[in-house]
């Protein structure tokens, strides 16, 4: 009797723990996908919550003040780290995917402030979903910046 | 120069650590007490070694020795000097240095108590401390050198070298590129070293634990010995975490103040791991069960540690990916696997020897509820680590990267958050070893009935959201609960002791310290959920643009954009841009904020300073999103009201004190084996 119903109580805790992991997963997960990818997918991914990561194109970026929306294209990055390194690293490949006009792109609208590192060759990420007109609906925005990161140093010092 | 030579002192402390390590191993197993004592002296040594080699960091950040690729990196001649100082842990390399200066002041302050009775342990501890600081100036010394120069080699290329490669010369720029203006803020300049200091102090405890796995000496002294490191290390976790909250909703402009991010969750792991640490060891204490499940709590937290710094430090982290891409991510890995795999491997050979001394009978005693508060903070944990590792495993098992947000932490950690705080209010009613429903009910039913009536009352003039409610009848029921356990022991003390009732709580308190420290960490612990389901469940958000004398609403708040200015500051190369917001509530005039946007010409980046009207029942909280620079007469705002945030910080300042009051060292009573037993059989509720 005492043991058993210890390790009743604890299997029960055990699959409730499980269940809410499961479910909670199954509910709030985000699809990691590249322009290419989402180009390619298409209708498939509607209504999924994606993840999606791209180059900001700068001359792409409209702001109206009024509405708070932001629209902007994105260019392709490969979704694959060792790729990017491969060739020649984040700062590399976003220069890259912003310059070259070959490359698949996708509009972005975005309601809300504009974001402080809004800029062309930025990295953006975000959290949104695709609509059946084909622009990525973002409802989460997150901007990275090639300069800030440490490996661009010794450009920047030659360039002073 | 200086450069060089505090690089020399790096390499010299390295040496020295693993000196120190083989005479410790050496002296042990030869029972010879003089290597022993030259370890000590040794691991004495670290400290000020490490002393130096920072000085000199700080000296070259002071002076804007911009050759120096780190000075170049953190620093810039417009920044004050305390910036410039505190820019030590603004960057890898240098807070690396900082971990290790930490290490070996935390490792020196151990070794300088007295060890009369635990001279076994001493070599152990030494090892442990000083493989974990020789690792971390490793670090240092072979990836991440805060001591490394620019060269320019004849090719024209610049990059940064330990030694000056062939062919080239020194380079240093005119100036540096200065610390981020985000990392500006007070709380942000605190904030790292005190999730440091939290990490690093949970060495000691975890060194302790090794040192009683390997000499085989399993009783509860190291425990002992270490519970107060322990609170110590947990007091600053606690606040590292808190102040990280606090800059968040300061400085990130998004109105929040934790966004379950990777590198928040890193630094909340250990916390989870730690706090059940916390409850876990007063049964071996008392009861002298669940030994091995301590040794495991340690371990993982001492693991969760390191993998913590890892993260937090390596500053790119978007995703899984980023560990590869960081020069010093292998090692970490490979440090965590020996230590985490060394340890374990300790814990099963001991394994037998940690066997409990008693058996849980009842699922009511005050052991059974520790032991699922233990449960339940491992299952945050493991929703914790699964939500970290998720990207990783999905990609691994299909192919496909898929990651999950906040929902999913909020949506899992939820119920188990609120199970934590039914025990909060049960557990400190229960008896250690028998308690019965009938029992724990006479002691719960006048909290419980009055939890009901605040609930009844919320519900009457507050809100009617369900969760909200049951959030508040917690709340309620843990407050109450916790206060009658106060008032019940002053009482009897009162009567006993013939004081006054508040002398008799003051004494009362002092006397057992962990105790009611503990249980008014509870209390604040409440109020700090307060804050969080206000502001989580009820925070109302607008936006718009508005001309000058324009209005906004927002949740019975009307503000009046008055107008807006913007000016330089050379000294500093910031642009301000401050609009001037006037808060009323119906006609009446509550107060005028100043939101801004500061411009730094340096990084080139914004960063954008809200207006916040802080009161007891809600923060107004103004964001100035945009402007027309022409004309000035447009502005476009975000408005969040924010019910009950205050309380999240007005608890958090009162859980500092509560631990404080529980880590405050008291004189150590004799805790021999003889008394430890004496209390294994006891069963009263009172202890």
């Amino acid at each position: 009797m005492g043991r058993s119903k210890f390790i009743l109580g604890g299997l029960f805790i055990l699959a409730a723990v499980v269940y809410l992991i499961f479910s909670s997963t199954q509910s709030s997960a985000e699809y990691f996908l590249t322009v290419d990818e989402i180009k390619a997918k298409g209708d498939t991914v509607i209504d999924k919550s994606l993840r999606l990561s791209g180059a900001v194109i700068g001359d792409s970026i409209q702001y109206d003040p009024q509405t708070l929306t932001l629209t902007f294209e994105v260019a392709h990055v490969p979704g694959d780290n060792a790729e990017i390194e491969a060739q020649g690293g984040l700062a590399e490949v976003l220069r890259a995917a912003a310059a070259d006009l070959t490359r698949q792109r996708i509009t972005v609208v975005y309601v809300g402030p504009k974001p402080d590192l809004l800029r062309s060759e930025a990295q953006a990420i975000m959290t949104g979903h695709l609509g059946t007109d084909g622009i990525f609906y973002a409802e989460e925005l997150l901007l990275k910046c090639p300069t800030k990161y440490e490996e661009a140093v010794p450009e920047q010092a030659s360039g002073n | 120069m200086l450069a060089q030579f505090g690089y020399g002192i790096l390499v010299v402390t390295f040496v020295v650590a693993l000196y120190s390590v083989t005479a410790a191993v050496f002296g042990y197993f030869n029972k010879s007490a003089s290597l022993v004592e030259s370890a000590r002296r040794s691991m004495l040594l670290t400290f000020p070694l490490l002393s130096v080699a920072a000085l000199s960091l700080i000296i070259l950040l002071v002076q804007g020795d911009f050759g120096v690729q780190f000075v170049y990196e953190v620093t810039s001649k417009s920044m004050p000097t305390y910036l410039k100082v505190t820019a030590w842990w603004g960057g890898q390399a240098g807070s690396l240095l900082f971990w290790s200066w930490l290490m070996s002041a935390f490792a020196s302050l151990a070794t300088l108590r007295k060890w009369d009775r635990d001279r076994e342990f001493l070599p152990w501890v030494i090892v442990v401390a000083n493989v974990t600081l020789a690792f971390f100036v490793a670090l240092n010394i072979f990836f991440e050198n805060p001591f490394a120069r620019l060269y320019q080699t004849f090719d024209g290329n610049i990059a940064a070298y330990t030694f000056a490669p062939a062919n080239s010369m020194p380079f240093a720029p005119a100036d540096g590129r200065g610390l981020n203006p985000l990392l500006r803020h007070p709380g942000m300049v605190i904030h790292p070293p005190m999730l440091y200091l939290g990490f690093v102090a949970y060495v000691v405890p975890f060194a302790f634990a090794i040192a009683a796995l390997v000499t085989g000496r399993t009783d509860d002294r190291w425990i002992r010995i270490t519970r107060r490191w322990s609170l110590w290390a947990w007091l600053f976790l606690s606040f590292g975490l808190v102040l990280g909250g606090r800059w968040a909703y300061d400085v990130l402009g998004w109105g929040g103040y934790w966004g379950w991010d990777p590198v928040e969750i890193a630094a909340f792991m250990p916390w989870l791991t730690g706090t059940a640490f916390l409850h876990s060891v007063m049964i071996q204490e008392k009861r002298g069960m669940l030994k091995q499940w301590n040794m495991i709590l340690i371990i993982l937290t001492y693991a969760l540690v390191i993998f913590g710094t890892f993260l937090t430090r390596s500053g790119v982290l978007s995703s899984v990916h980023a560990f590869a891409q960081s020069a010093i991510g292998p090692s970490f890995f490979i440090f965590i696997g020996f230590t985490f795999v060394t340890s374990v491997g300790l814990l099963i050979y001991r394994w037998a020897d940690l066997k409990a001394e008693a058996e849980m009978k009842s699922m009511l005693s005050r052991e059974a509820l520790f032991l699922l508060n233990n449960l339940l903070f491992m299952s945050v944990l493991v929703v914790c680590f699964w939500g970290v590792i998720f990207p990783l495993i999905s990609e691994l098992a299909t192919g496909q990267k898929v990651t999950v947000g906040p929902p999913f932490y909020e949506r899992a950690n939820s119920p188990l958050f609120a199970a934590l705080m039914l025990l909060m209010g049960i557990a400190p009613l229960s008896a250690w070893g028998h308690s019965t429903v009938a029992t724990l009910g006479r002691a719960i039913w006048k909290p419980g009935v009055f939890a009901v009536g605040i609930t009844l009352l919320a519900y009457a003039t507050y809100t009617h959201n369900v969760i909200a409610l049951i959030g508040f009848f917690l709340v309620a029921l843990v407050i109450l609960v916790t206060l009658y356990e106060f008032w019940r022991g002053a009482r009897a003390r009162q009567k006993t002791q013939g004081e006054s009732f508040f002398a008799a709580l003051a004494r009362l308190t002092g006397r057992n310290r962990r105790r009611y420290g503990g249980y008014f960490i509870h209390i604040s612990m409440m109020l700090m959920a307060v804050g969080i389901l206000g502001i989580e469940l009820f925070q109302k958000e607008t936006q718009g643009t508005v001309q000058a004398g324009g209005t906004m609403e927002l949740h019975g708040y009307t503000l009046v954009y008055k107008d807006i200015a913007q000016w330089d500051d050379f000294a500093s190369g910031v642009n301000y841009t401050r609009a001037v917001v006037q808060v009323y509530k119906g006609d009446q005039l509550l107060t005028e904020l100043h939101p801004r946007t500061d411009y730094y010409y340096e990084s080139q980046q914004n960063m954008t300073i809200p207006g916040v009207r802080s009161t007891i029942a809600d923060d107004v909280y103004v964001l100035l999103v945009d402007w027309e620079p022409a004309s000035a007469i447009g502005a476009t705002f975000k408005v969040y009201v924010n019910p009950l945030v205050n309380w999240l910080w007005v608890g958090s300042l009162l859980f500092l004190m509560g631990v404080i009051i529980a880590a405050w060292p008291e004189e150590e009573r004799e805790p021999s084996a003889v008394r430890a037993k004496q209390n294994a059989h006891q069963t009263s509720a009172a202890d």
